[in-house]
């Protein structure tokens, strides 16, 4: 394991706060991106490219991204990815 | 068809003095100079002029939310607060604001160039567009600062964005008196925005027209004066809340003076060199627009950047409309050139002037120079009676502007 699931889902939400300037008790993992945190489309692009910037890896998974509702969904969507990266040996 | 008397309601400004319009009319009362040595402008080979007029640091996070703040670059956060300001003053109400019947007309020379600068930066290094940021183009595009306010201030009526560099602020008035005058807006927002970045003052320099008084920064740029040098850019924003007579006696305004002409003309003879008759031109338009003579003028606010021969050319402009007797002065020595944002906020100084019946210098004008014409330059704050004036700007691309504006009084 690259991180822990646990390590991801706290490192999703200081992403978060920190591009978004958003209060971390806030992000709680039913918390919709859309609705109840404030976020739009040009608010979803910076958040790939932040989040890519922070994990170090591509999210080139546009079906999956496009699905994500809550913030649990988004943590969910990063470990997936995470668990497709090639492993170095 | 009858048209429309057009007033101005209330201002706003971000200047070198800092934010608010009692920041910038306190700078200038108190002989403060806005310019500051750039020492960070010494890295780049082969630019002589150091020296800027910068907004002073603050902290836009703690004035506008960041879902305003993401498409902004410095020059739109200025004209934002500018607006702000100047709606709040003005009190017009956000039911006005959302009426449709207000618009907006900012100007400024290009989008933000520190923006241009980190794009490109990142972009010719990696050749990606990977890491970019969603609210890039809208800090780029050229009418920026329009779109930003009318989106922070919920104002939905006509936007506009004149981009004449040092004429875009005194255009946009133009624009805004146009509207009002014909009905299409009872109000409008005009003005204009731009921020300090050495690209500004690199177009000077290429062309030996940037001040390199380093040595001692305050006393740059010295229009009219005989050891002037050239120009000092600076940032910040004028915004302007004019309206209609109608409108602004309907609510029980008040009101800062009536626009009763504007002079607006390009030069067609040159892309850089000031144009005499063509600035005379343009302030015998808005007089006669405004149908005011000689004897009716007491004060020009002059252009004057500190150039050799934009300086000389106005002067003679001057004299020739209005003889050696009318008492002339430029802010510029006080907030350097603000480009973009001259005609906006060097109005609001007007506007105190107006108010306070006193005349504004020019900052560091000692020896005024000999080849400029023989008119009367004010040197010190002192007591005038001030009625109608008028309010020179020009710009590169050949275009001349003037406006004249009356004092109000009920």
């Amino acid at each position: 394991m690259i991180s822990s699931n646990e390590t991801i889902s706290r490192k999703v939400t200081e992403v978060l706060a920190e591009e978004f300037e958003l209060a971390p008790d806030l992000l709680t993992a039913d918390a919709t991106l859309y609705d109840d945190l404030g976020l739009d489309s040009l608010d979803a692009v910076d958040m790939v490219v932040a989040l890519e910037k922070a994990f170090g890896m591509k999210m080139t998974n546009e079906d999956a991204i496009r699905g994500v509702r809550t913030v649990g969904d988004l943590t969910a969507v990063v470990i997936k990815i995470r668990d497709q990266q090639p492993r170095k040996v | 068809m009858l048209l429309n008397r057009v007033v101005i309601t209330g201002c706003g400004a971000v200047s070198p003095f800092g934010l608010g319009v009692t920041s910038l009319v306190d700078g200038v009362w108190q002989g403060r100079s806005g310019v500051r040595y750039m020492p960070e402008w010494q890295n780049i080979r082969g630019l002589t002029s150091h020296l800027a007029a910068p907004v002073p640091d603050f902290d836009a996070k703690q004035l506008l939310s960041r879902p305003l703040r993401r498409t902004m670059g410095s020059m739109a956060i200025y004209a934002t607060l500018a607006a702000r300001e100047a709606v709040t003053a003005s009190g017009l109400s956000p039911e006005i604001l959302h009426s449709g019947s207000v618009g907006v007309a900012i100007g400024s020379t290009t989008g933000s160039p520190q923006i241009y600068e980190d794009f490109y930066r990142s972009f010719i290094a990696t050749m990606s567009i990977e890491e970019q940021r969603s609210g890039t183009f809208f800090k780029l595009m050229g009418h920026s600062c329009a779109a930003n306010v009318c989106l922070a201030l919920g104002i939905s009526g006509e936007q506009w964005a004149p981009a004449s560099a040092c004429t875009s602020a005194a255009q946009a008035i133009g624009l805004g008196y146009l509207l009002i005058q014909s009905g299409r807006q009872t109000a409008m927002l005009c003005g204009g925005a731009d921020e300090v970045h050495s690209a500004v003052t690199i177009i000077f320099d290429v062309m030996k027209a940037a001040s390199r008084v380093h040595e001692e920064p305050l006393k740059a740029p010295r229009p009219f004066d005989k050891k002037r040098d050239g120009v000092v850019c600076g940032g910040g924003s004028g915004i302007l809340v004019l309206e209609s007579l109608d409108s602004a006696q309907r609510r029980g305004a008040k009101i800062l003076c009536e626009i009763i002409g504007f002079g607006h003309v390009n030069d067609s003879q040159h892309i850089a060199n000031p144009h005499e008759s063509s600035m005379e031109r343009a302030m015998r338009n808005a007089m006669k627009e405004g149908n005011v003579s000689l004897s009716d003028i007491d004060y020009v606010n002059a252009h004057a950047t500190g150039t050799q021969l934009g300086d000389i050319a106005e002067s003679r402009a001057i004299y020739a409309v209005l003889d050696g007797n009318v008492p002339v002065s430029s802010f510029k020595g006080h907030i350097g050139h603000t480009l973009g944002a001259a005609g906006g906020l060097e109005t609001i100084i007007v506007l105190a002037m107006l108010d306070r019946q006193e005349l504004a210098p020019t900052l560091h004008l000692n020896q005024p120079d000999p080849e400029c014409a023989p008119i009367a330059f004010v040197q010190s704050i002192c007591k005038h009676s001030l009625n109608t004036v008028i309010k020179n700007n020009f710009a590169l691309g050949g275009v001349n502007t003037s406006l004249v504006l009356r004092r109000w009084t009920s």
